[in-house]
């Protein structure tokens, strides 16, 4: 057991409105969302003394300073890490470590993001420069994108393993289901596996709903010591353990196209958490595309490598089954403002409270997050529970 | 609608100035550590295995297989709007980098992990040619 873990918890989660929030800026979102955060703690903005944000830019923004500036707030610990959509879920490792050294003892983690809006919609152009820069000259030219470079990852998968797209799609139906649940989440109509398979192409072997949703969002989660915890408003929901990770920046660099670094992220925090795959309730799986959750999966050792298509067949994901994941939703189905990481961690700390209504996963104590950022990039894992 | 929008274009940097120039004269060039004696893509000013800076340039035989692949339906940028559906791939080189790259010159839905395919040369400006691949 490390020294650091059980000493800092989360203690406030909140997302902003969700959707298409055109007459409403990124860092309205955020402000909003960290506002309801606090509010959901017990706390106030005076508190905050940490902050950790990253915001998708043209500019390059520094995010904490900006985002500090915006919101009134002065910090003496500021984390601007940028490691894409798991950075939320790494800066609760950097939280804990800050409030576990008496660096910070309120730090808020705070997202927000007008991907729709600013793209003009779903099918608007993903880059429109003309000039590349930097090591990404040797794939943009070439018209990669995102999705291209999952759908990489995925004919690998299939190639090498026997993965289908039905059992990719298993993950997309499931997720909806979870999403009916949840009147939060944007798309909540049940699909089936033909609907997936009918979708539209996108890259294959993705299809559009293989794909995570383009929205606008904000979120926020709030941390502090274990110990002023206790006197806030609701259950405190305990860091057990953390770990983050990177093996590349651009696709084409990716040392295995079938793993993500979660084999690393994922094998420490449940060493440092001392708990096993068994113990884990519910969990929070980033899914930018089907393929990230089924590798993912196979990478925390959830099941072993090549198994991931079996794992999820039969609905097992789904509300019913015996894996509970992504409960609200997902990026799939409940929203996907360019960054997921901490939508994984609001729902995981709601289940734990037992907040969830009828797509609460019943005596969930133990949750698991984990983040990827990217392509196939960065993880951050994190299991939280109640102490 | 964008049919006219240029591709985006590389900038040739201090690492990979050497790369383009060769590219203008249809050669595909890799770089070696003197210290380790491995390869790699893309070009970097030390090497990404010893960290070392003693690198030479070598002309790879451009001959290799697919990696892995993606035939991409919608275009990300507005300079490929006539070219979908195209082929995205990871080409595993014969030195044994990989590299991303088109395959041309073929029926897109041909394309499979493991086919063999040689380099071709794309020009793309009077400063910037594309090396891509082509079934072997």
């Amino acid at each position: 057991m490390n020294a650091l873990y059980k000493k800092a918890a989360i203690v406030g989660v909140a997302e902003s409105d969700i959707g298409r929030v055109p007459h409403k800026s990124k860092y309205q979102l955020s402000a909003e969302a960290s506002r309801l955060a606090l509010d959901d703690a017990g706390l106030s903005v005076k508190d905050v003394d940490g902050v950790f944000t990253t915001i998708i830019t043209q500019g390059g923004e520094s995010s904490s300073m900006l985002m500090s500036e915006y919101m009134g707030i002065r910090p003496r610990y500021t984390d601007s890490t940028s490691i894409g959509g798991s950075s939320f879920v790494v800066y609760v490792e950097h939280a804990a470590a800050a409030i576990h050294a008496g660096l910070c003892e309120v730090a808020l983690i705070c997202h927000g993001s007008t991907n729709i809006s600013d793209r003009g919609g779903r099918a608007g152009p993903v880059s429109t420069r003309e000039t590349v820069y930097g090591p990404a000259q040797f794939e943009e030219p070439y018209g990669t994108s995102t999705v291209s470079s999952y759908a990489l990852a995925a004919q690998r998968h299939m190639h090498e393993y026997g993965t289908t797209s039905e059992q990719l799609a298993e993950i997309a139906v499931a997720t909806r289901k979870w999403a009916s649940m949840n009147p939060k989440a944007l798309m909540r109509a049940p699909i089936s596996i033909e609907d997936v398979l009918n979708s539209r192409m996108v890259s294959s072997p993705l299809h559009v709903l293989d794909c995570c949703l383009v929205t606008d969002a904000g979120g926020a989660v709030v941390l502090t010591s274990m110990e002023r915890a206790k006197d806030l408003k609701k259950r405190p929901v305990a860091v057990l353990g953390t770990g983050e990770a990177h093996d590349h920046r651009m696709i084409s660099q990716m040392p295995d196209f079938t793993q993500t670094a979660a084999a690393i992220s994922g094998k420490l925090a449940f060493e440092r958490a001392g708990v096993t795959h068994k113990d884990i309730d519910v969990a929070e799986i980033y899914d930018s595309f089907t393929i990230t959750v089924l590798l993912t999966l196979e990478s925390l050792g959830f099941c072993k490598k090549g198994e991931g298509g079996a794992f999820v067949s039969g609905q097992r994901t789904a509300p019913g089954g015996d894996f509970p994941m992504n409960t609200q939703g997902g990026a799939l189905s409940y929203t996907h403002p360019g960054m997921f990481g901490i939508f994984t961690l609001i729902e995981a700390v709601r289940q734990v409270r037992g907040e969830c209504g009828p797509r609460q996963v019943k005596d969930a104590e133990l949750a698991l997050c984990n983040g990827t950022g990217g392509v196939l990039s960065s993880t951050g894992t994190v299991i939280l529970g109640r102490v | 609608m964008a049919e006219n929008k240029q591709k985006p274009i590389p900038q040739p940097y201090q690492d990979t100035q050497p790369y383009w120039d060769a590219a203008k004269e249809k050669r595909l060039i890799l770089q070696r550590c003197l210290d380790c004696g491995k390869p790699q893509f893309y070009p970097r000013g030390v090497c990404s295995h010893c960290l070392g800076s003693k690198l030479e340039w070598f002309d790879s035989s451009g001959r290799g297989k697919v990696h892995t692949f993606t035939i991409s339906y919608r275009a990300p940028h507005p300079g490929f709007a006539n070219d979908v559906p195209f082929v995205v791939a990871i080409i595993e080189l014969e030195e044994g980098v990989r590299m991303m790259s088109n395959i041309i010159g073929c029926d897109p839905k041909t394309v499979r992990i493991d086919m063999p395919v040689k380099v071709v040369f794309e020009t793309v400006t009077p400063e910037i040619t594309l090396p891509k691949f082509t079934p072997a």
